[in-house]
Formats: structure tokens, sequence, C-alpha cells
């Protein structure tokens, strides 16, 4: 099994442990990972709030590229996953379009590279049962919230993988097979306000604010994300939360990715566990995971 | 030679403004066999069916071809006036140049050429027609009647107060059906049970109608006043005869599972009737929990049956009736909405549906009338009504709108608030349909009088939190996101056709919708005939209906049955197959693609060898003359009466 992988402009800066943890949790599943030769940027937000031409040159451009006997290519961020996914789509609707991509930047691309996200090869291509058999080290007793955001799952016509758009469980069956407890909580889907991080930075405080008090309502350990937006604004954000809102939230935001790690028996300095906001360790210890 | 006269209509601008109907009839004059053509404004008139006749008279016409609507529109008319003339009313082609002439073109020179060329296909088939006869079939004067609901009881109702036989087939161990499970209906609040109970008992006692309930419809072939069913009368367990429905038995039985018609709010027994007023008041034995038939053990429903109506060896009886005509009256399901996994339905004990909400209404129901949060008892002081749980979405549920639930849902509103007058009740909706007389009014009774709170909106998330549910949705009216803290919700589910609907169609050789809903022979003009002769369809088996417009199409379906009845003999189309014997090589595939099974072996004497052949024979009165047995035949043995081969190829040589 061998993908193509693309990690974006986050997973080498703010989301840097995602990149660190799908690549050291893909290789200990034993999925290949090869990353796109001279990727661009997928042009997310900037690009597609401009022109819409520009937004489906920059994947077309990259996606192009992508080497042909992958299984597809393996994009984490899930900004980059809608916009690679919309171009698919867009291009292998419209003749047209292909044509101006191509005058545009010289590459024929038809849409057709599967892109597909971390989380989907891990639940439905690899498969639970297989993830089970690679366990090494159970997550027992951590109580995980699966956090699923706006966009993996939606628009359902183009993001979602085999996974109910409003009630979606993937994150959840994956962590039970971690062998973690999963919290049966209702905000899975409900918007951080990444969009409005920098504009109305009050709205962002506000959303995730009642993430967070949701999640320790239901006296979650820790939230696993799939998105680098959802976890800079939970993590990043939450000591800016505490303040406004005079709560003590301590709850780490991890990548799905670093529990799968962690439960493969992957050192947490290796899935960059250590370089969140809300440091995880003495949840870590609690729990005899570190 | 035939005599063929032609005759255009114009149908007043419909075909006249895009066809030269002058010019068509002029060119069509001069075509083989035509001895006279015209045009004229309104064909089907009066003065234009007259100027028919003077034509056949003066002309001495033997066949003609009307150039106008479609056949399924006027083909009728136009034969019977044929007859009038004494001529066979077969002896008419109609040409179709309004639906696939002018009305999709615009150039009208090209509409004019086509035309032509339309009359002259019908021309060409005219000529080659050879007059035929109807078939006379006798009529079976019994109607069977499946499904023991509301609709179903007024049908049979219906047919025994006309003289007539009406046997019902209920699968349910009692009648009634849903609306035995409503508590009041709208827009008047009276009681389900109070209006419906007197029908089941009138219909119970009605000398020409038989009742037949744990039992189901398992075969249906024939045609027409001649149906022969199969039904399966199921084992009861229970000596109908000698029981008296004292009910010591479902008393004593130790064994309690969910109540089917209490939608799992409350117990019935292994040994039980539905509810109190079931008809017959004959319990039946659930086999799949009773302990004697899972172990052998228990017996007590035998052994306190003073009148030894128990009865464990009893096993189904099959039997073969003959009926004239089928109302279909198998009514509805609801909706699974689990499909909504964002609503927790299933999920969480305190999300209900409308048809729960209904039977914890009732003071009979399982509740006796408190309305409460199943998941501890308590009373409930707050509920949410989330309109439109499958309907109006095509992708989860199902495209239509359910029709009866924004009443239901002002009903059910109303109904809490006056059990519960302190608590509140809200309601998320699309748009509010309230179309039905005194509808309307009914809301805005509950909206004003009662201060049922309405939503304009869509629910995004129930869940629970702090031993509530949350529900959270949209207000579109005020343009902001609403979070309403409550103790119930019911989720106001669609009302889709039943898992079954598809074989029970197929049963029946009726078609059915994308939804599976049963479908009319035409939504307007033929709204409770099916395109089958003598089924007929009643209920919300055809699409989501109320009280008042199920019982409507139930009379309706009952006087379309009765006008059948009223017939010694009902004629039957000739337009029929007929095979061949000598080009016959009895190899039975005709029969294999026949889909009314009309085609039968037989043994024909082929004269030039005196042997006795295996050939296929129609059964003319199966037969519905669709063709597929002569395309399917390698040596065109099979013919269609009026639809022959040498009319198609003449049609096809000169199109």
């Amino acid at each position: 099994m061998k993908y193509a992988y693309y990690p974006g402009c986050s997973l080498h800066s703010t989301a840097k442990e995602f990149d660190m943890s799908t690549k050291a949790a893909f290789r200990g599943l034993g999925i290949g990972l090869e990353e796109v030769q001279d990727w661009v940027c997928c042009g997310a937000s900037s690009a597609h709030m401009t022109s819409e031409i520009l937004s489906h040159v920059l994947p077309a451009k990259t996606l192009a590229g992508v080497d042909r006997d992958a299984k597809g290519v393996v994009v984490p961020c899930i900004a980059c996953y809608s916009r690679f996914r919309i171009t698919n789509a867009a291009l292998q609707e419209d003749p047209e379009l292909r044509a101006q991509v191509k005058s545009a930047v010289g590459v024929t691309y038809e849409g057709k590279i599967p892109v597909v996200h971390p989380l989907d090869v891990v639940v439905n291509d690899y498969g639970l049962d297989a993830v089970r058999e690679k366990v090494s080290k159970e997550l027992t007793g951590l109580r995980v919230a699966s956090y699923y955001g706006c966009l993996l799952t939606r628009p359902p016509e183009i993001n979602s993988f085999d996974d109910d758009p409003e009630n979606p469980t993937s994150m959840d069956d994956l962590a039970t097979a971690l062998g973690a407890e999963v919290v049966d909580w209702p905000y899975k889907t409900e918007c951080c306000g990444a969009s409005l991080s920098f504009t109305r930075t009050d709205i962002a405080l506000r959303l995730s604010h009642d993430i967070l008090t949701m999640a320790a309502d239901e006296d979650a350990d820790c939230i696993a994300v799939a998105c680098p937006m959802c976890q800079s604004n939970l993590d990043l954000r939450q000591r800016a939360i505490n303040r406004k809102y005079g709560t003590s939230f301590d709850i780490p935001i991890v990548y799905f990715t670093q529990l799968i790690g962690l439960a493969l028996g992957i050192a947490p300095r290796e899935l960059g566990l250590h370089l969140h906001s809300v440091n995880p360790k003495n949840l870590l210890k609690k729990k005899a995971l570190a | 030679m035939a005599r063929i006269g032609i005759f255009v209509c114009h149908c007043g601008t419909n075909i006249g403004a895009t066809v030269d109907c002058e010019r068509v009839a002029e060119e069509v004059a001069g075509l083989p066999g035509v001895v006279y053509s015209t045009a004229y404004k309104y064909m089907c008139s009066d003065p234009g069916q007259t100027l028919i006749s003077k034509a056949i008279r003066e002309h001495d016409l033997d066949r003609i071809v009307v150039a106008a609507c479609s056949p399924s529109l006027h083909e009728p008319t136009y034969r019977a006036w044929l007859e009038n003339e004494g001529l066979n009313p077969y002896m008419l082609e109609m040409a179709n140049i309004r639906e696939q002439c002018s009305w999709v073109h615009t150039d009208k020179e090209a509409a004019t050429e086509k035309a032509i060329r339309l009359i002259d296909m019908a021309r060409a088939k005219v000529a080659q027609a050879e007059p035929l006869h109807a078939m006379e079939i006798p009529v079976e004067r019994r109607a069977l009647i499946i499904g023991g609901g509301i609709s179903g009881i007024q049908a049979a109702i219906d047919v025994g107060m006309a003289g007539y036989e009406a046997v019902i087939v209920e699968r349910e161990p009692t009648i009634g059906g849903r609306m035995a499970q409503f508590d009041k209906t709208f827009p008047t609040l009276d009681c389900a049970a109070c209006i419906l109970t007197p029908k089941m008992v009138a219909v119970a006692q009605d000398k020409n109608v038989t009742i037949h309930t744990h039992a189901e419809v398992e075969e249906v072939s024939g045609y027409v006043g001649n149906f022969d069913v199969k039904i399966r009368l199921r084992a009861r367990s229970v000596d109908a005869d000698k029981c008296t429905g004292c009910g010591t038995c479902w008393q004593k039985c130790p064994t309690k599972v969910p109540s089917e018609f209490d939608q799992g709010l409350g117990p019935r027994k292994a040994i039980y009737i539905p509810f109190p007023q079931a008809v017959p008041r004959v319990p039946v034995i659930d086999r799949e929990v009773c302990i004697h038939f899972r172990t052998g053990k228990c017996g007590i429903c035998q052994k306190v049956c003073e009148q030894g109506a128990v009865d464990f060896e009893q096993e189904d009886i099959i039997i073969e009736e003959k009926f004239g005509a089928i109302i279909v009256a198998t009514g509805f399901t609801n909706f699974d909405a689990s499909a909504y996994g964002e609503y927790g339905g299933g999920k969480y004990e305190n999300v209900i549906t409308g048809l729960q909400f209904e039977r914890m209404v009732n003071s009979s129901g399982p509740t006796d009338g408190h309305i409460v949060c199943p998941s501890d008892g308590r009373e409930a002081k707050s509920v949410v009504f989330i309109q439109c749980v499958g309907s109006r979405d095509k992708s989860k549920g199902v495209a239509y709108c359910s029709r009866l639930c924004c009443m239901y849902t002002a009903k059910q509103a109303l109904l809490f608030k006056e059990h519960v007058p302190d608590g509140e009740a809200y309601s998320f909706y699309m748009d509010i349909r309230a179309a039905g007389k005194g509808y309307e009014e009914f809301v805005r009774k509950a909206q004003e009088d009662y201060g049922v709170q309405y939503l304009r909106g869509r629910v995004s998330r129930v869940f629970e939190h702090d031993g509530q549910m949350v529900v959270r949705g949209a207000d579109t009216l005020s343009g902001s996101q609403v979070e309403i803290k409550t103790d119930l919700v019911v989720l106001v589910t669609a009302l889709i056709a039943r898992e079954d609907a598809v074989d029970v169609a197929r049963m029946l050789g009726i078609p059915y919708d994308q939804h599976h809903l049963f479908t009319e022979a035409h939504t307007k003009l033929a709204p409770v005939e099916s395109v089958t002769r003598g089924i007929f369809l009643t209920g919300a088996c055809q699409s989501p209906k109320d009280i008042p417009d199920t019982v409507a199409t139930a009379s309706a379906a009952s006087a379309k049955t009765l006008a059948l009845f009223n017939h010694d003999f009902i004629t039957a189309e000739p337009l029929i197959a007929c095979i061949e014997p000598s080009l016959c090589s009895g190899c039975m595939a005709c029969s294999d693609s026949c889909p009314f099974g009309a085609i039968e072996e037989s043994e024909w004497t082929d004269p030039s060898t005196r042997k006795k052949v295996k050939v296929a024979r129609v059964v003319e009165s199966v037969c519905h003359g669709c063709g597929n047995c002569v395309v399917t035949c390698r040596s065109g043995a099979p013919n269609i009466a009026g639809f022959s081969n040498e009319q198609i190829f003449e049609q096809v040589e000169v199109a």
C-alpha cells in the first residue's frame, strides 16, 4: 500500500506535529507515503476568494505531478483536501476548465487522481481490524472526544468518505480500535470559527469556548482533531479563552495520527506531542502513555 | 379496395397555429385509398362528429383516419361514433398531430410536412385493418379488500350496503389500522376511537362482509371480473368460534413484550389482542415469544381458558376464492428517523415519533394519557416538535410533502397544552401546509389560543445535556440560531410506502412510483383506478392522505367496484395476441416473456402430418395485448389484432 503525500503549508509550519505524526503513524502501520515533488500552495481561502480559475490552477498543478502508480494522494490538511476534491470534481465535469488550466500552467490534468484524507485511508482502506492488530499500547482509560469540524465530511457530495456528514463516527471508531474510551458528545461537527480567526477573533473565541465547555462537561481528557485550523483554534487560543471567560480549561488538542502513534508505541516526541500549546505531558503521564 | 376518409382537426390553435391543416387535408387527399379528406376546427365537437357521419354516408367510407390529439384522449369518442354509423369501431386510426407534432414544434412548414407523414402512416395502417369484436367476460360480483384500516372498512361498508359481498383481508390480528392508534382527530378534535370503533363494529356485523384478520393475500391471478386469489389465514392458535374474548388468557400470560400497537411504549402479552376494542375480540398467540412454542412448557392460557379455545396445534389455512374486483387499501408506514443521526431518534429515549406521542396522549394508551419522558416517567413540561423529518428531503428521505404532518403537529401541540397547561410547546417547521376545510383555522387556534410557539427553520442537532434534551436550530424569520432545552422531542416523520409495497404491487400486477407508492391510472381523471382493470386503489398506499381524503377515496373505489358489479358481463378490448400454430415450434419463449401469464401450452394437430404437436396458445381473457410475445418469437407466430405485423410493416414502409 503506497500513497503520494501532500503536506501543504500548514504541515510545514503551525501543524508540524500533524506532519510528523502522520508520517510516523503511517510508517508504523506500514503504509508508504512519498511526498509529491515540487508541490505548490493549494490556494485555500485566498485563491478561491479572489479568482475561481486560480483556485483550480493551483491544485491542478500539484495533482498533475502526482505519481500515477500511487493509490492516490494523502492530504492531511482539511483545507487542502477540500480544495483538491473541489478541483477534481470541477475538472472531471468541465472540459473547458481543463483547457483553461492547461493554457494557464501548461499541465494536462483530468481530475482523476484520488485525493484521500489519512483518516479515510486508515479507517476504510487499511481497516480497523488491521489497526487493532498493530496496537501495542492500548490507550486504556483515555477519554477522547472526536471533533470533526466543518470540512472533513462536508459538503457530502465533495468531501464525504463513507461516513454520515451530520453524525460522523469514523474517528470515534478509530479511537475505540486504539483502546481509548470514546466520549459521546454532540459538538462533533460544530464550527470552531477558523475562518473568522483573524477578522472576528471574538467570535472564534466564543465558538471554540463552547466546544471546550461541552468537551469538559462530558469529562473528555483530550479532543482528537483531523484539521490544523481546528487544532490551532482550540489549542493556541485555549489560554485566551480561559482569560476571556474565566475558565481553566487544560484540554490537550491532539491529532488522531498522534493517537495512532501512541497506540503503536511511538515516543511522544516523535509524534510532536511536545509542540502543542496545551501540553499533554501530564495527561500522558497520568494515563501511563508516556 | 379500402375507402378511407381522413379528418384533420385544428384543435383550435393547438394544432392550427403550427400545422397548416387545410394544406394537410388537400395533400393527403391524393394518398392511396383515400376517397375523402377535410379539415375542421374541433373534430371532437358535435358538429365535427356530424361532419364525419355525413362523410361516411356520402362517400361510402369503410374506415377513417382522424388526425388530431393522442388516442388516449379521444379514440373512444371516435370509435363510438363509427359504431353509431354502423361501422366496426376498430376501423379507425388516429394520427397524433398534436402532442407528437404541433405542441413540440415551432417551424410551421416542417410541422406541416411531419403531420402529412404521420397521417400517411396512419392511413397505411388503417388500410390493413380488419373488423374486431370485443369479448364478453362474466363478472364475479365479490370484492376483495386488502387492508382493514379505515380505508378498507369504509370500502367494505359501501360495497356491502349495495348488496354485494366484500371480503377484507387484514394482516394484523384486528381491523382498525392506523386510525385506531390515533388519539383525537384534526380539525374537530373528535376522538378517533369514538368515530372508528362504531364503523369497525358495523362492518363486522354486516352480513355481506367477511373479515379475515391475521391473514395475508398470497397469490392473485386472473383478470377483471375473475380474479383467483389465494389467502393465507395464519394460525391464531385460538379457535375463534369458541373464544368469547373474556380476556383471562392474556391476563394470566406471563410473557411481556413491547406492544407494536403502543409503539413500544407499553407491553403486551404473548397471547394478546392489540387493543381493547379489537375486532374480532379474539386473541392470537405470538409464537416467536410464547414460552410454550419456544420451550414446550407453560401452556397457562390453555389451562385457564374455560371454553377450551386455545389450540396450540392450529395450522395456517390457505383458502382460494374468486373475486370480480380488488380494492387495495394497504396504507402506509412511518419513515425511520434513524436516518437523521443528528436528531437522536432511537438513541435518546426522550426523542419519540409522532405516532408514539399519539399513543402517549391517548387516555387508554400506555401512559393513561400522561405525557411523560420515557427515560424516567416524569411528566414532560416542554416539548419540541421537529416537522418534515424525512419529508421534503430528497437527500435523506422522500422528495414529497407528507401532507398531514403540519396538521397533526398542530393537533398534538394543542393537546399537549391542554394536558400540561403550564408547559411549553414549540414546533420547527419549513412551511405550514394547512389546505383543507377548517385546517388553517385549526393551526391558528394552536398558535393563538394555545400559545404553541412556531419557529420557521430546520433543526441542526438534538442532544442530551444535563439531563435535558437540547434542540439547536435556525429561526429563519428572526435570522437567529436558537437553542431550546426541552423534556421531550417529537420527530414528525414522513409517511411512506410499506416495506413490502413492491411485493404487493408485483403480486397484483399494478405499477408503483419511485417511492413505492401505487400509481393511479390517471392522477386527475382516474384517481382510484390502477392501470389494471378491476383493481382499485384507496387511501395512503397511493400517497399520504388524511382521514377525510382516505374515506373519500375508499367510497370512490367502491363506487367504481359497484359500477363493475352492475353488469352481467363486461367487454374486453379485442386488441390481443393470437399465435398461429403452424408457425409455432412450441419453444414457449413467448410464455416466459409474458408479464400476465397469458400464454399456455396446448396441443395442435398438424394438418399435413396429422401429428399432434406442442404449441403455445394465448388465453384471450388474460392477454393485455402488450406485444412482448410478438417480439420474442423467432418464427413470427404471434400477432396482435389491431397491431398486426402487416399493419406495422406497412406503416414503416411509408414512414
